[in-house]
């Protein structure tokens, strides 16, 4: 599944991507570079292809044409969704998505970073080992008395939270946020963007958010789409003063 | 370090456990025998002859029952089709009894079975070799079922067809299978199917102690079938199974393979299903293409939900109360069964959604999935 020569330095690359749906470009020739160990925003208004970029990575939809490099040798463009996963690229849907009849401890089982083959899952109990592992994930993610309740009866805070937990436990290289803060009041707003930059020492992560102040509270650099393709790229001050990026998103 | 609250405090394999799955079997497999032999016939407690083989029936229903679940309660895999597996397990086994009938056929052909003399066939076609070996015929109970499940599940999983169109697609193919074993060129006995059996094993199968030997053999069955199931939906494909029932593409970003664990459960199920019917064939005394009728599967499904689904026990208890109440009603006032099967139904799932099974556990136990199965996620 790899190809003889590394191609670039980058953790992820992505050059010129077109994926279109009935004719509607949703990404349009965009290109996109992310470096190891990097903490990186995505902005942009409605439709500019914040979740289809996500999708082409995850390997939810495939591009029409253009190139997906995982580390530079891996193309994504041609493995299947737990192929990538397994390759350490996790990824936390808008909508939280989480195991509802599991309770969080099973949920966080699933997602341990082992096991993941039909015949060893068949022939897997859960041992002290495991258990150990997952007992300070959920202390991380405040969910230790909520351990044996079904994931379902969860807020909708902490089922986002859960998600985020379910995505440390497998210790993922790359993490693909897609809005997490949506729904969510302003003190959890605050602990998520705090839980963000504590995960961001050892790992790199991609967060796609459309709330302006948590974008800045998490200080990293920011990149805008626009109609599928990279509109401005920089420090949150650069887009915030960029003229393009104030005529067809912030400014309205 | 303090006991966490969650999955795997108490092993699933614990002594509790094997002392009433053992007190069950025994039970099954002592008191019947016990009943028919040493109480005395005219006694309110005697167990006649004609009883015997129809619990045999109803256990190997519930191994079939047991077989469904296993993917619909647990993985929500809904086949509407999976009489299909039991009636080919069926026809193997027939196919192995009409071998045995030898000599001693209507025609009295030592070559042919009688069906084939009367159709004016010359020769035995290819795929009834072998099957005068019992070891063989055995062997094929399970590989074409599995076969069937492994390539028809291939075709249907890799393409994602999920839910609804899964039930569709399976009823198709049942429905296929019954055309095509209907017709006489196909070498099955067309309409009229296989029965007429002698012997199995060498002993004669209208015997009482044959009768009770092959009873035995359903009893066994179906306690290898469901520590089967209890071993698959206790481990962490379980939870797998589970997950994917309600978010199916989730459990993919989270790197397990869907595919692969729908094909292992639904293949292990065929061959589930496919044992059932081979016992069931040898107790009936004929397997025809009426097995493979739509119909037959979807009442597996009633069967399944009337006991509680995704309890492993639910689809036993099922099978064998509603074949009982089928067999009870069907004599005493034979043209109200299908109102009552239908009523049956619409009462599971409005006023007892969780079964029978359901009803008697804590609700901490047991795995219902939520009323409306939509798969959060797919449209993420």
């Amino acid at each position: 599944m790899k190809t003889a020569k590394q191609l670039t330095e980058a953790l992820l690359y992505l050059n010129g991507v077109t994926v279109s749906f009935d004719g509607f470009k949703a990404l349009n020739d965009l290109s996109l570079v992310v470096e190891e160990g990097e903490l990186r925003t995505i902005i942009g208004p409605n439709g500019a292809g914040k979740t289809t970029m996500m999708d082409v990575v995850t390997g939810k939809t495939r591009p029409d044409s253009g190139e997906v490099f995982f580390r530079g040798t891996a193309d994504l463009s041609r493995l299947d969704e737990a192929e990538i996963a397994n390759l350490g690229i996790g990824r936390k849907f808008q909508r939280p998505t989480v195991f509802e009849n599991l309770t969080v401890f099973e949920n966080l089982e699933l997602a341990l970073a082992d096991t993941r083959g039909t015949w060893i899952a068949l022939f897997a109990r859960l041992n002290l080992d495991r258990r150990d592992r997952i007992a300070p994930t959920l202390a991380r993610i405040g969910l230790d008395k909520q351990s044996g309740q079904a994931a379902g009866s969860l807020s909708h805070g902490q089922k986002q939270w859960l998600e985020i937990g379910m995505l440390l436990i497998h210790d993922r290289t790359l993490l693909l946020i897609d809005e997490p803060v949506a729904g969510m009041t302003d003190r959890e707003t605050e602990e998520t963007a705090e839980l963000i930059l504590d995960l961001a020492k050892d790992r790199t992560i991609v967060v796609v958010e459309h709330d302006m102040a948590f974008v800045r509270s998490l200080g990293a650099r920011v990149t805008v789409l626009h109609e599928g393709a990279v509109l401005a790229e920089g420090s949150i001050d650069h887009v915030q003063n960029h003229q393009r990026v104030i005529e067809v998103y912030l400014g309205r | 370090m303090p006991a966490l609250p969650g999955r795997g405090q108490k092993s699933a394999w614990n002594p509790s456990f094997w002392a009433r799955f053992l007190a069950c079997g025994a039970a099954l497999v002592l008191a019947v025998p016990a009943l028919n032999f040493w109480v005395p016939p005219d006694s309110p407690a005697a167990l006649p002859d004609y009883l015997i083989p129809l619990l045999g029936k109803y256990l190997c229903y519930a191994l079939l029952a047991l077989s469904l679940d296993l993917i619909w309660g647990y993985a929500g895999i809904l086949s509407l089709g999976h009489g299909a597996f039991f009636a080919l397990g069926g026809y193997c086994m027939g196919m192995y009894l009409m071998r045995q009938i030898g000599t001693r056929g209507v025609y009295g052909n030592p070559l042919l079975p009688d069906f084939m003399v009367f159709l004016n066939w010359k020769e035995l076609p290819w795929f009834w070799w072998g099957f005068d070996h019992f070891a063989y015929a055995a062997v094929m109970v399970v590989l074409v079922p599995g076969l069937l499940a492994l390539v028809f599940g291939w075709l249907a999983f890799r393409s994602r067809v999920t839910g609804v169109y899964l039930s569709i697609i399976t009823q198709a193919m049942t429905y296929a299978l019954m055309l095509a074993f209907f017709r006489n060129d196909m070498g099955f006995g067309g309409n009229n199917g296989m029965t007429d059996y002698k012997d199995i094993l060498g002993w004669d199968v209208h015997k009482p102690s044959t009768r009770l030997g092959l009873y035995s053999a359903s009893v066994f069955a179906l306690g290898l079938g469901y520590l089967c199931c209890r071993f698959i939906s206790t481990s962490k494909l379980g939870l797998v199974l589970l997950a994917l029932r309600d978010a199916e593409s989730r459990v993919r970003f989270l790197g397990y393979s869907v595919i692969n664990a729908k094909l292992f459960v639904f293949t292990v199920s065929a061959v589930l299903a496919g044992v059932g019917g081979a016992l069931y064939v040898p107790q009936v005394g004929i397997i025809n293409p009426s097995e493979f009728s739509p119909g037959n599967s979807i009442e597996i499904a009633i069967w399944v939900s009337v006991g509680g689904r995704g309890t492993l026990l639910g689809g036993i208890v099922g099978a064998i109360l509603v074949n009982a109440a089928k067999t009870w009603l069907t004599g005493a006032a034979p043209e109200t069964w299908l109102f009552v099967l239908g009523a049956l139904f619409i009462l599971t799932t409005l006023v007892f959604p969780r079964g029978i099974v359901g009803l008697m556990r804590r609700p901490s136990r047991i795995r219902v999935p939520a009323p409306t199965p939509v798969p959060a996620g797919e449209q993420a």
